[in-house]
């Protein structure tokens, strides 16, 4: 059964087109994150499947009602917002309960989800602290809580990650993993950050400019990106892309090559200076620019280029590398930034 | 701040400051209060004197509470100030909640319409406002001054309001919807908690000129039943004769309830709820 779908759903402001003709399935269960720069509508898209603001044209359905007319809080969704957006003059139980009050929901069921959704999330401890003594971590399970004790058929994330540190943004990632384990409910996830949604996702939904650019699961975007922007933008370090000039002759204009994809190699057709060098322990990342007979095709940004190579090893800044890479690793692309499969 | 509490100087020099003006802004009621306390004689030769053994004398008082009715005068101006403080504040923060909250057609139009009423004083309108209380038969009611008063009161706290109200967190608004909350509980359970330091200092604001108008008593309801503190305080004050006395007397009780309400508000005043709402 479909959890969500969006039928070319348009959002304008004015005259400012914030999403244009989005089409979205989600199903049952799955774990969807919307992901794009900042500005790439995926938030307004999040805000218009919760009803906080309206559809300009289409038509958006959750479990397999229209719901383009339903307010926010009969549309079976729960909301979770980066700001965390917790009452603060009502103490953890208060904001957990509030909508289950307001549903009309009998005192017992409300003590024994709260309960419930506390014990999940470790909170027993604070449900009668006000949000201001909570830390950001426990406040950002706090405001998970709330969402849970609703029983919603599907979970809204608002990059929920974003205001807390490293550290517990890896805790609270993997928290967020086991709850979906273990409910099983449909979410959706708004991130900016490409390494939440490829480790989260069972389904990944590329936006920019207001446009769904790419949707699948997460190894389908990186082995299989439909263009450039995509390549681009999942994958950590980011994947290179160089002049096509010399290095194929089949029309392409750029090729991309993923950092772990390059390889030392003494014959290989790409020579590197190497600007500086990143060792990880299990990594080392080098960052060096193009040089040799490509240098002067790829001046500036282009002429950059990072390896990922496994394991530790001995280079110094400035020496010359040769680097090769397997030819069916490398992405080809349009001038205009389409990928051109061969 | 922690650079100031480090250098005793600065400290010395801050608290000096403060002190003084203290000094300043009290004398008056300093001078007002023991003079209450003495006899006519003893008030114009040694106005600046405690009230000691010899010049000693409740007739002030005595007079007050004897002549005029002072407990209704008294009670008149409560009913007034307390019922259009109520009002201000219910109107202009349910006004503030709209402007601030909705997008809608003359949004900053109306905003600005409001607060042209800041810079008009309402005083100009006095003809007109009489005009209208006589027609509609209001003269010589409390309602006149009351809705006078509210007029008077609102467009600055809407101004002031409808600036709290903005930083109140959307989020925190969007989260109350999706709670199922309505838009009455929204404002009522979650703004306007959040905006108590606004509404006291709103309150202070518009309390003090509301308990002092002399004014709007005297043209829109000068009648015995109807009169206020500060127009019954105007008997004991004559063209040839003034009973200083009586008019300590009754300034020294005026002062009181002022107090009273300055200090329930000035608690919510530093009272700030929003720390943890939102990160």
């Amino acid at each position: 059964m479909t959890a969500l779908s969006l039928n070319s759903v348009n959002k304008s402001f004015g005259p400012v087109e914030v999403l244009k003709d989005i089409n979205i399935e989600v199903e049952e269960g799955e774990f969807t994150v919307f992901v794009g720069p900042s500005g790439c509508g995926k938030s307004t898209l999040l805000r218009l499947i919760a009803g906080l603001e309206d559809a300009s044209s289409g038509e958006i359905t959750i479990g397999g009602d229209l719901v383009n007319h339903v307010p926010p809080s009969k549309r079976g969704i729960a909301m979770v917002f980066q700001s965390y957006a917790l009452y603060p003059h009502l103490n953890v139980r208060g904001n957990m309960s509030l909508a289950l009050k307001q549903e009309g929901q009998s005192k017992a069921v409300i003590e024994e989800r709260v309960a419930e959704a506390s014990r999940m999330l470790d909170l027993d401890a604070y449900l009668d602290r006000f949000p201001s003594e909570l830390s950001g971590g426990q406040r950002q399970r706090v405001a998970i809580g709330r969402a849970i004790v609703r029983q919603p058929k599907l979970f809204l994330f608002d990059e929920p990650l974003s205001n807390l540190d490293a550290a517990l943004r890896m805790n609270t990632r993997l928290e967020i993993a086991n709850l979906h384990q273990a409910l099983k409910t449909s979410m959706i996830y708004v991130t900016h950050d490409q390494t939440e949604a490829m480790t989260l996702a069972d389904k990944i939904v590329v936006l920019r400019d207001g446009r769904v650019e790419q949707v699948g699961s997460p190894m389908e975007l990186y082995n299989n990106p439909a263009n450039r922007f995509v390549a681009g933008f999942l994958g950590a370090p980011a994947m290179n892309f160089l002049p096509a000039g010399l290095l194929a002759d089949n029309g392409a204009s750029e090729i991309g090559i993923r950092p772990e994809d390059l390889r030392l190699d003494a014959d290989g057709p790409l020579t590197v200076q190497v600007k500086h060098v990143e060792r990880l322990g299990g990594d080392t990342n080098l960052i060096g620019r193009l040089s040799g007979p490509m240098a002067e095709a790829a001046q500036g940004e282009a002429g950059q280029i990072t390896v990922r190579l496994f394991g530790q090893h001995e280079i110094t800044l400035g020496q010359e590398l040769r680097l090769g890479y397997a030819a069916e690793k490398a992405f080809y692309f349009d001038s205009e930034g389409g990928r051109l499969k061969v | 701040m922690s650079s100031a509490r480090k250098r005793p100087f600065n400290t010395l020099a801050m608290h000096g400051a403060l002190i003084l003006y203290t000094l300043i802004a009290l004398f008056p009621v300093f001078v007002i209060l023991i003079n209450s306390f003495k006899t006519r004689k003893k008030i114009f030769r040694e106005p600046l004197a405690l009230p000691d053994a010899e010049s000693f004398s409740l007739v002030g008082y005595q007079t007050v509470l004897k002549q005029g009715d002072f407990f209704l005068y008294f009670q008149n101006s409560l009913i007034v100030t307390v019922a259009s403080l109520a009002l201000v504040l219910l109107f202009g923060a349910m006004a503030a909640f709209a402007l601030s909250e909705y997008r809608f057609r003359g949004n900053l139009l109306m905003g600005l319409y409001l607060a042209l009423g800041i810079m008009i004083p309402i005083r100009i309108g006095t003809v007109a406002i009489l005009d209208l209380m006589v027609s509609t038969g209001l003269v010589n009611t409390l309602w006149a001054l009351i809705l006078v008063y509210t007029a008077q009161g609102l467009p600055l706290a809407v101004f002031i309001l409808s600036e709290f109200m903005r930083q109140v967190s959307n989020d925190l608004k969007d989260a109350a919807r999706i709670d199922g909350l309505s838009e009455y509980t929204i404002f009522g359970r979650i703004v306007l908690p959040l905006v108590r330091p606004a509404l006291a200092t709103v309150a202070v604001f518009n309390m003090i000129p509301i308990w002092n108008d002399l004014w709007f008593p005297l043209i829109l309801a000068p009648a015995e039943e109807v009169k206020t503190l500060t127009l019954g305080s105007q008997v004991f004050i004559g063209q040839f004769v003034t009973d200083w006395n009586a008019v300590l007397s009754a300034l020294s009780m005026a002062i009181l309830p002022v107090l009273l309400l300055y200090v329930i508000f000035s608690r919510q005043l530093i009272r700030g709820l929003t720390s943890g709402a939102v990160k």
